[in-house]
C-alpha cells in the first residue's frame, strides 16, 4: 500500500508538535508495510529519509494554464493570517517568527501562479499564500505519483488533500492533530474554521488524535460520527536515561508545568494550586516553563501571592533543556483546559516524572499510570501535586509504571490503526 | 559670608548576570564579573582618574577656600579594588589634601531603611568600617540612599553616632519654606538636618547636557537667593563628570572655573557638610513623617517599593536577615550587600516604560532562592 501524505514540517525542521508526530508515524507506517510520500512545502535536504520518501513542493512546477488548477484556485480563500491560527504556537513566538519571515523574504516578491513558487515551510505572515499555494501542488503532483489513498495532517494541508482527491479520484483521510477551538477557545477564526470543516467534509474518513477532539469535531463541526475514528498519538521510545542529567541543586521536591504560557494551558490553575500548597509545605518548588501571552499575568500573580522565592519562571525551553527540566522535577502537571492530545506529560513519564494530567486532555484517555483531576478544580490539583511530592509510595508506582506504560505507547501500534483506516477508506471509495 | 556645600556621590552597583533556575543550588556567582569590570574601567577612565587630577589640582590653587564632600559606596569601593586601583589611589590622595569630608552611608546604595532598622544597622556600620579601613577616616556626616529619608530614619541615625543628615529639599515637604537653611530631626532635635537645593543641583547635572549652562549661570543662579538665606547644598553624582555628561561638551571645564567664580562674584564660601553643624543655627524642624527622596517628580519611594513584585522580593530577602546577621562568612556578607542594592528594586519597577521588570525580578528571585539555600 502506498499514500500521498501531506504535512508542513518534517525534523529536524519542526516549530511544534506536528512534525514530531508525522515522523513517529511514518516510521510506524513503514513498520507496517506501507510506503509514504510525504509531502512537505519546503525540504532541508538533510531529513531523515529512511522510511519515507519526500517530496519537496518548492521543487514542483506548475501550469498556470492547467484548467483544473485555475478552477481549484478559485475555490481557495485568501486571508491575512493572524496568530491564533498557527498550531502549536504562541503570539510571541509568532511575532518572532513573522519577523525573521519579514526579513528573509523583503526582497523577493513570490507569486502564487509562477510557474516554480519557493515556499518557506514556516508559519510566517505569508501562512495563507503558501497554504495556497500548497494545495494547487497538491493537484499537480497526484498526477505525477501512483498511490492509493491521501492522507492530509491539519488544516494547513487540507487543501491540498482535497485538491489531490478531486484531480486522482482517490480515497482522502484527513488527520485532525488539533481543532480551532482548541487553539482559540471559542473566539475562533472562522476562515480557518470553514477551512477545517470542508477539509473533514471532503473526506472519506476522518482521524482524530484522541476522543475528546472526536467529540469535539461531531458536535461543532457537524461530521458524521460513523466517519469520525480516534487513534491516539504515541511517543518513540527514548534511548535517554535519568543519568545523562544535572539533578537539581535545590533540597527540596520541584514541581514543574511545562508548556505555551497561554489560556488553554490553564496555567493560572497552577499557579493557585502552588499557592495553596505552599500553606501547608513552604519547601516545595514550582517551576513554569515555557512563554504565552498570559506570562506577564502570571508573575504578576505569583509576586502579589508572595510566593516568588518558592515559584519560578525559565522561558521558552528547547532541545536538551527540555529533557533538563524533566530530570530535576519530581512532578509534571499538565492542566490544560482544552487539550487534543498532549504529548508532553508522555514525554516526562518517558523520563520517570510522575504526572498530573487534567481530564479534559486527550492523552487522559490513554495513560493509567498518571493522576487526573479536573483542569478547573485546584483542591484536588494541591491534591495530587502534595500526594505525589509527600508519599513516597504513589510517586514510586508513578515512576517506574508509568515508563514503562509509555514505552508501550508506540507508533508501530498506533500506525497499524491508521493503516486499518487506509483499508477501510479504500473500501467505501471501491464500494461507490 | 554665606555657605556652598557640594556633596559629590561616588557609586557603581553590582550588575546582576542571567541567573537561571538550572544554576539554582549549583553556581553561586551572581554578578555579571564582564559588564562590572569594563563598566569601572570604562568610569576610572572618563570620569574618576581625570576629574580627581582636576580637584586635587583646585585645592592646591585654591587651598582651604575650595572644599566638598564626598561619598563612597561600599560596592563602589569593592570594585575599584578589583578592577581600577588607580582611581582608588587617587580618591586617596584627593581625601588626603584634608579639603575633603568622607560621608556615611549605606554599603551598596541599599534600600534597608525601607525594610528594617536591624539591617539597616548592620548596612550603616559595614560602611563605616570599610570608610575606615580605606580612607582611615570615620564619617561623622549620613546621608541614605538617594536622599531616602523619614523622621524615624533620622532618629535610627543619630543613634548611630552621626549628628547631621542629608535629604532632599522636597516640596510636598517644606511648603513654603526654603531648603536654603539647616534644620532638625522631628523626633530627635539633636539630629540636624541638611537640604539638597534640587534647581541648582539637576541644573548642573541636567540642564548643562543641554548645553545652556554656565559657569555665569551658576554664578547669576547662587546671587538671586535671598540674602538672609544661609546654605546651599549642590548635591550630585560624581560620575555626572565624563560619564554622564562627555568630557567634549566641556563639564571639565565648568568645575575648574566654576570655584574661582562663586570665590570672586558672590559671598559665598565652600564648606564641608560637617563644619555647619557647630557654625549655624537650625531654622525649624524638617518633619517628615512618610519617606521621602530625591527620586522623581513624586519624590517618594515608590520607585523601589509598592508594586507586588518588589514587595515579595522585599520580603523574602528581609526574612534571611536574621541568618545573615552575624555571619562569618565573607562571600555570604558580601552577596547579601548584592541583593539588598536599590537598583535591585528599582529594576523590578513598573514605573519606568523601557525597563523589563518581569524579566528582572524572575531572575531576582533565582538568586535569592539560591542565597536562601546556602543559609537554611
Amino acid at each position: 500500500m502506498r499514500v500521498l501524505m501531506f504535512g508542513w514540517e518534517f525534523p529536524p525542521h519542526i516549530t511544534g508538535g506536528l512534525g514530531t508526530a508525522c515522523y513517529g508515524m511514518t516510521k510506524g507506517l513503514a513498520k507496517n508495510g506501507v510506503d509514504v510520500l510525504f509531502v512537505v512545502p519546503k525540504a532541508h535536504g538533510d531529513e531523515d529519509e529512511t522510511n519515507v520518501r519526500l517530496l519537496n513542493a518548492s521543487d514542483v512546477t506548475v501550469n498556470i494554464d492547467n484548467e483544473i488548477d485555475r478552477s481549484y484556485w478559485d475555490r481557495v480563500q485568501y486571508m491575512e493570517i493572524g496568530s491564533n491560527i498557527i498550531p502549536y504556537v504562541g503570539p510571541e513566538q509568532f511575532a518572532t517568527m513573522v519577523e525573521e519571515y519579514r526579513r528573509a523574504t523583503s526582497h523577493f516578491r513570490s507569486s502564487v501562479f509562477a510557474p516554480r513558487y519557493e515556499f518557506s515551510g514556516k508559519y510566517g505572515a505569508n501562512l495563507m499564500e503558501e497554504v495556497a499555494r500548497y494545495a494547487l501542488i497538491g493537484s499537480s503532483l497526484a498526477t505525477k505519483y501512483d498511490f492509493d489513498v491521501i492522507h492530509a495532517h491539519d488544516w494547513l494541508t487540507y487543501s491540498a488533500g482535497i485538491a489531490a482527491k478531486e484531480t486522482t479520484g482517490k480515497p482522502l483521510v484527513v488527520h485532525m492533530h488539533a481543532t480551532e477551538f482548541d487553539r482559540s477557545g471559542e473566539n475562533i477564526n472562522t476562515n480557518v474554521y470553514a477551512i477545517e470543516r470542508r477539509g473533514m467534509e471532503a473526506a472519506d474518513l476522518v482521524i482524530t488524535v484522541s476522543d475528546w477532539t472526536r467529540n469535539i469535531v461531531i458536535n461543532k463541526y457537524g461530521i458524521n460520527p460513523d466517519k469520525v475514528v480516534t487513534v491516539h498519538n504515541a511517543v518513540e521510545p527514548s534511548d535517554k536515561s535519568l543519568d545523562e542529567y544535572e539533578r537539581s541543586g535545590l533540597k527540596a521536591k520541584v514541581v514543574t508545568f511545562l508548556g505555551r504560557i497561554t489560556y488553554q494551558k490553564g496555567p493560572e490553575y497552577f499557579v493557585e494550586a502552588a499557592y495553596k500548597i505552599l500553606q501547608v509545605d513552604p519547601t516545595i518548588h514550582f517551576v513554569m516553563a515555557g512563554t504565552g501571552d498570559m506570562l506577564p499575568k502570571m508573575v504578576k500573580r505569583v509576586a502579589q501571592l508572595k510566593i516568588g522565592s518558592n515559584f519560578h519562571f525559565t522561558g521558552f525551553l528547547k532541545g536538551n533543556d527540555v529533557d533538563q527540566m524533566f530530570a530535576m522535577s519530581d512532578a509534571f502537571v499538565m492542566p490544560s483546559i482544552s487539550e487534543p492530545f498532549g504529548i508532553v506529560p508522555l514525554e516526562a513519564m518517558r523520563l520517570k516524572v510522575p504526572v498530573i494530567i487534567s481530564k479534559q486532555s486527550g492523552v487522559s484517555e490513554v495513560v493509567r499510570h498518571a493522576l487526573k483531576v479536573d483542569f478547573w478544580d485546584i483542591n484536588g490539583l494541591a491534591d495530587a501535586i502534595y500526594g505525589i511530592c509527600k508519599y513516597k509510595a504513589v510517586a514510586e508506582i508513578f515512576k517506574n509504571e508509568g515508563k514503562e506504560e509509555v514505552d508501550n505507547l508506540k507508533w508501530e501500534f498506533a500506525s497499524k490503526k491508521i493503516k486499518a483506516v487506509y483499508e477501510q477508506a479504500i473500501n467505501i471509495k471501491n464500494r461507490i | 559670608m554665606r555657605s556652598l556645600c557640594f556633596y559629590f556621590q561616588v557609586h557603581q552597583p553590582w550588575r546582576l548576570r542571567t541567573y537561571r533556575f538550572f544554576d539554582i543550588g549549583k553556581r553561586h556567582v551572581y554578578e555579571d564579573e564582564y559588564t562590572n569590570r569594563t563598566t569601572m574601567q570604562r568610569v576610572s577612565e572618563k570620569c574618576y582618574l581625570p576629574m580627581n587630577q582636576l580637584m586635587i589640582k583646585k585645592i592646591a590653587e585654591l587651598g582651604s577656600k575650595f572644599k566638598f564632600a564626598l561619598s563612597f559606596s561600599g560596592t563602589a569601593v569593592e570594585q575599584m579594588q578589583l578592577y581600577a586601583s588607580a582611581a582608588l589611589d587617587s580618591f586617596k590622595n584627593l581625601v588626603e589634601t584634608g579639603n575633603v569630608e568622607v560621608l556615611a552611608e549605606t554599603y551598596s546604595h541599599s534600600v534597608t531603611s525601607l525594610m528594617s532598622k536591624d539591617a539597616f544597622v548592620k548596612d550603616v556600620k559595614d560602611h563605616v568600617r570599610l570608610m575606615k579601613e580605606t580612607f582611615g577616616v570615620r564619617p561623622k556626616t549620613f546621608h541614605n540612599t538617594e536622599l531616602i529619608y523619614s523622621n524615624e530614619i533620622g532618629a535610627d541615625a543619630s543613634e548611630l553616632g552621626f549628628d547631621l543628615i542629608m535629604t532632599e529639599g522636597a516640596k510636598h515637604v517644606l511648603g513654603w519654606k526654603s531648603p536654603n537653611y539647616l534644620y532638625v530631626n522631628a523626633i530627635n532635635p539633636k539630629m540636624k538636618v541638611m537640604l539638597r537645593n534640587w534647581k541648582l543641583s539637576d541644573d548642573i547635572a541636567f540642564q548643562f547636557k543641554n548645553g545652556n549652562y554656565t559657569v555665569d549661570n551658576f554664578v547669576e543662579m547662587l546671587n538671586s537667593i535671598p540674602q538672609d538665606e544661609e546654605i546651599v547644598n549642590v548635591f550630585i553624582n560624581y560620575e555626572t563628570f565624563g560619564e554622564t555628561i562627555d568630557a567634549s561638551e566641556g563639564i571639565f571645564e565648568f568645575m575648574r572655573y566654576m570655584p574661582d567664580a562663586v570665590l570672586k562674584n558672590t559671598d559665598f564660601q565652600f564648606v564641608t557638610p560637617h563644619q555647619v553643624v557647630g557654625g549655624l543655627q537650625p531654622m525649624g524642624v524638617f518633619d517628615a513623617p512618610i519617606p521621602l527622596s530625591c527620586r522623581d517628580e513624586e519624590r517618594d519611594v515608590s520607585t523601589w517599593i509598592g508594586n507586588d513584585m518588589q514587595d515579595d522580593a522585599m520580603e523574602s530577602l528581609a526574612s534571611c536577615f536574621r541568618k545573615v546577621k552575624n555571619t562569618k562568612d565573607e562571600q555570604l556578607a558580601h552577596d547579601w550587600h548584592v541583593l539588598t542594592a536599590s537598583e535591585n528594586f528599582e529594576a523590578m519597577s513598573t514605573k519606568n516604560v523601557n525597563s523589563t521588570p518581569y524579566d528582572y525580578y524572575i531572575n531576582y528571585m533565582n538568586i535569592l532562592t539560591d542565597f536562601k539555600n546556602r543559609i537554611i
